[in-house]
């Protein structure tokens, strides 16, 4: 009997999700944070509507801190794609001189993510948002819907969410309601890199190993592309071979010691890792349970 | 070492030879139903530990006293961690050379029901977690019954903490002779009995040395090789309209995901509510056009024929969907507003919304005694049979028959809180549309937009079109 391979069923189930959302909402709108993940998101949306186009803009939330070579990928993408992207920025916290250093991550976070997401999203007056978040990545994603409701704040009751069954969604939400969708929420970070792989689908070079000068802080690896990150006590600036397993702001995300240059490295390099991949975010692990309440005020 | 992840890649890993074994690695999604106290958190833990799906930064946070508390690595929310109980569906992943798992993981308790019907919803094979020391209890009863409800095709009956009895043969046996006939009178399908020690370890992923009287599997190896039963590729073929894609005038395809069956170019389709009939001229995929298609694949469909189908709308073929606008589905409730017949719900169907009531409750069952009460209504975690009106008719297959075009949920209309889920039994006796009804849409579809009838041009095998056309409005 004919069953499908697990990216296949994956894949199948994501297209599904995505074509419910562009059909029941009004104003839907991809989030895009440049990374493995975004990408293969967008590979998604592509598929979902051809030989049509993808129906609806992304959105990327630029804290301005991001990597440039992030900037430079985004924008040639988006070219290549033909898709309408928004660029957003919390612009009167970043003229306030807002960075992880002078208010701490989690303020820094609060202002320059969850802040200008929800600005963006009600600028815009999306009623529905896809983040490309997965189930396996942190454990209170564990447990969110595929559809997760927010309220007119933009906040996420964890106790309080719309049972989901089959593959039936509630996308009903009154006027300054939304939802967020996470169609990549089955999805383990194995199954993206073996994705990438099989569709030869363009990432972010900074994924790959090459030799990078950074600062070496214990035994995180930190890209000193901002000013304001200096050495401190005890840092060393030296070249090491290194890559990043996610993207984020380039002074809160430590690369890793590897010498995977290529895809086939890469999944090799999984195979063996025994480190899930967030923990070289340092937001994470701002206190117990962080994640979670990060995601209560509103953030993806 | 079948357990593994994979083996510690070495200078001579291949990837090449890794990922076309991965192409060919199916799906298996399963779900978990016990009670803190029935050692499933110790379980699922165990199965992450072991099979690595739990990387290390995890593992170290949920170390207590110097030891990995497994129970740690699956309670997700802040609430669950400070009062030690599991209060929602969690997925967990794991993933060993034969297969990738998705696990529903929900809590045992009667007031979570919900989430127990919830995680059973999508899943192929459940995990009936219960303990030998404490024996059959009510809540076993209440899992294998939700599960057998939501109709998953395999059954592992798991009698853990067999350490606690001296692993002894006889309390296995004695717990197995006591569930089988419940088992059997539910209707549940295919069901493995299995001893086990999850904090020990023993027949979770390896056989361990303390039961030698049970030759069986283990619960990973069961869980690799199981055949997952799926006969949606048989069934007749039923796809619900996603969208219309239409990027320019020479282009009119429908989106959506296969839900049973298979489809291939030249089949012939009929698209329900008009009961228009063509044939299926390409299935469209970004990755080009495909010889054929199956459930659960997501396509576009274009036709011969220009033909007005819309989002909502059922393509099948083989027999015919029912249509109804009243039909008797069994609810499980989830609202804690109760049902009540004089709201206005919608009911989601495929990709169809219709505004709907509850034209009555028939009867609730008691999910203890499995006896049949009268009631009016349906409490939150409450299950009943209810008759269903809609404002439209629905093309339905009993969830019997078809679990994703005879499932539902019910919204209700003022909170948009989806209230509860239903599965549908049949029509509702007499709300079968009539006859006439059923000849002038059946004639009206023989009739194609040009207004030549679409019959073939032999009179005899015309005949044999109408009639059998006749005895499906006749039955």
């Amino acid at each position: 009997m004919s069953r499908l391979s697990h990216l296949q069923a994956l894949e199948a189930e994501s297209i599904h999700i995505i074509r419910e959302v562009a059909s029941e909402f009004q104003r839907p709108v991809m989030l895009y944070s440049i990374g493995k993940d975004s990408s293969v998101m967008v590979r998604l949306a592509q598929k979902a509507f051809y030989p049509g186009p993808i129906p609806f803009p992304l959105l990327h939330v630029d804290t301005t801190y991001k990597f440039k070579e992030m900037i430079e990928f985004r924008d040639q993408f988006a070219a290549q794609l033909g898709v309408k992207l928004i660029v957003h920025s919390n612009t009167s916290a970043l003229q306030a001189g807002a960075n992880p250093f002078r208010l701490g991550t989690e303020r820094c976070c609060g202002l320059l993510k969850t802040q200008s997401l929800l600005d963006a999203l009600r600028a815009g007056n999306y009623d529905a948002a896809f983040g490309g978040a997965r189930r396996d990545e942190e454990k209170s994603r564990a447990k969110e819907r595929i559809f997760s409701f927010r309220d007119s704040l933009g906040q996420w009751d964890p106790k309080n969410q719309r049972p989901e069954l089959w593959n039936i969604f509630n996308g009903r939400v009154e006027p300054g309601e939304s939802i967020r969708v996470f169609p990549l929420s089955n999805w383990t970070e194995m199954d993206v890199w073996q994705y990438i792989h099989v569709e030869n689908i363009p990432i972010v070079p900074l994924y790959f190993a090459k030799d990078r000068q950074v600062l070496v802080r214990g035994n995180s690896l930190i890209v000193p592309e901002q000013d304001f990150v200096k050495p401190q006590l005890g840092d060393k600036l030296e070249t090491v071979r290194c890559r990043m397993r996610s993207l984020g702001c380039s002074p809160c995300t430590g690369a890793v010691r590897s010498d995977a240059d290529t895809l086939p490295k890469i999944i090799a390099e999984l195979v063996a890792v025994r480190n899930s991949e967030r923990e070289n975010r340092v937001i994470d692990h701002d206190r117990e349970g962080s994640m979670e309440l990060k995601k209560r005020e509103g953030y993806f | 070492m079948s357990a593994a992840f994979v083996e510690e890649p070495s200078q001579k890993f291949d990837i090449e030879q890794f990922l076309a074994a991965e192409e060919s690695k199916g799906l298996l999604r399963l779900t978990t139903a016990g009670s803190v106290d029935d050692g499933k958190s110790t379980l699922i833990g165990r199965l992450l530990h072991d099979a690595k799906g739990a990387y290390e930064d995890q593992l170290k946070s949920a170390v207590r006293g110097g030891q990995i508390d497994f129970s740690l690595l699956t309670d997700g929310l802040r609430a669950e961690r400070e009062q030690g109980i599991t209060i929602d569906v969690a997925y967990r992943y794991f993933a060993t050379i034969k297969r990738k798992f998705i696990l529903a993981d929900t809590p045992g308790h009667e007031q979570y029901t919900r989430n127990m019907a919830t995680g059973a919803s999508t899943a192929e094979l459940a995990i009936i977690l219960l303990d030998a020391h404490r024996g059959l209890t009510t809540q076993s009863r209440r899992h294998a019954f939700i599960a057998t409800l939501l109709a998953i095709p395999n059954f592992v009956i798991a009698v853990n903490k067999m350490d606690l009895v001296g692993y002894d043969q006889e309390v296995f046996n004695r717990i197995r002779a006591e569930f089988e006939p419940f088992l059997e009178r539910i209707g549940t399908k295919n069901y493995y009995f299995l001893p086990l020690s999850a904090l020990k370890g023993d027949n979770v992923v390896d056989r361990g040395s303390h039961m030698p009287w049970f030759n069986g599997p283990c619960l990973l190896e069961y869980l690799e090789t199981v055949d997952p039963a799926d006969n949606m590729v048989q069934a007749p073929f039923r796809m619900a309209v996603q969208r219309v894609v239409r990027p320019d005038q020479n282009f009119r395809g429908y989106a959506g995901q296969i839900a049973s069956g298979t489809i291939r170019p030249g089949d012939e389709v009929q698209a329900l509510p008009s009961g228009r009939r063509s044939k299926v001229k390409r299935v469209v995929t970004f990755d080009g056009d495909l010889k054929m298609a199956h459930a659960p694949q997501s396509v576009t469909l274009t036709l011969a024929d220009e033909i007005d189908i819309s989002r909502g709308d059922m393509i099948s073929s083989g027999t015919p969907s029912q249509s109804a606008r009243m039909f008797d589905a069994t609810m499980v409730w989830f609202d804690a507003h109760p049902l009540d017949p004089a709201h206005d719900y919608l009911v989601k169907h495929t990709s169809h919304t219709v505004p709907a009531r509850v034209d009555g409750v028939r009867h609730l069952i008691n999910v203890a005694t499995l006896e049949s009460e009268p009631a009016t209504s349906l409490a939150m975690n409450e299950i009943g049979v209810v008759r269903i009106a809609t404002a439209k008719p629905l093309f339905f297959d009993p969830y019997k028959d078809n679990r994703v075009t005879g499932s539902f949920i019910l919204i209700d209309r003022k909170t948009n809180h989806t209230a509860g889920a239903g599965m549908i039994l049949a029509a509702a006796e007499g709300s079968l549309e009539d006859a006439a009804d059923r000849l002038v849409r059946l004639v009206r579809a023989a009739v194609p937009e040009g207004s030549q009838l679409n019959l073939p041009s032999d009179d005899a095998q015309a005949m044999e079109v109408v009639r059998g056309l006749l005895k499906g409005v006749l039955k």
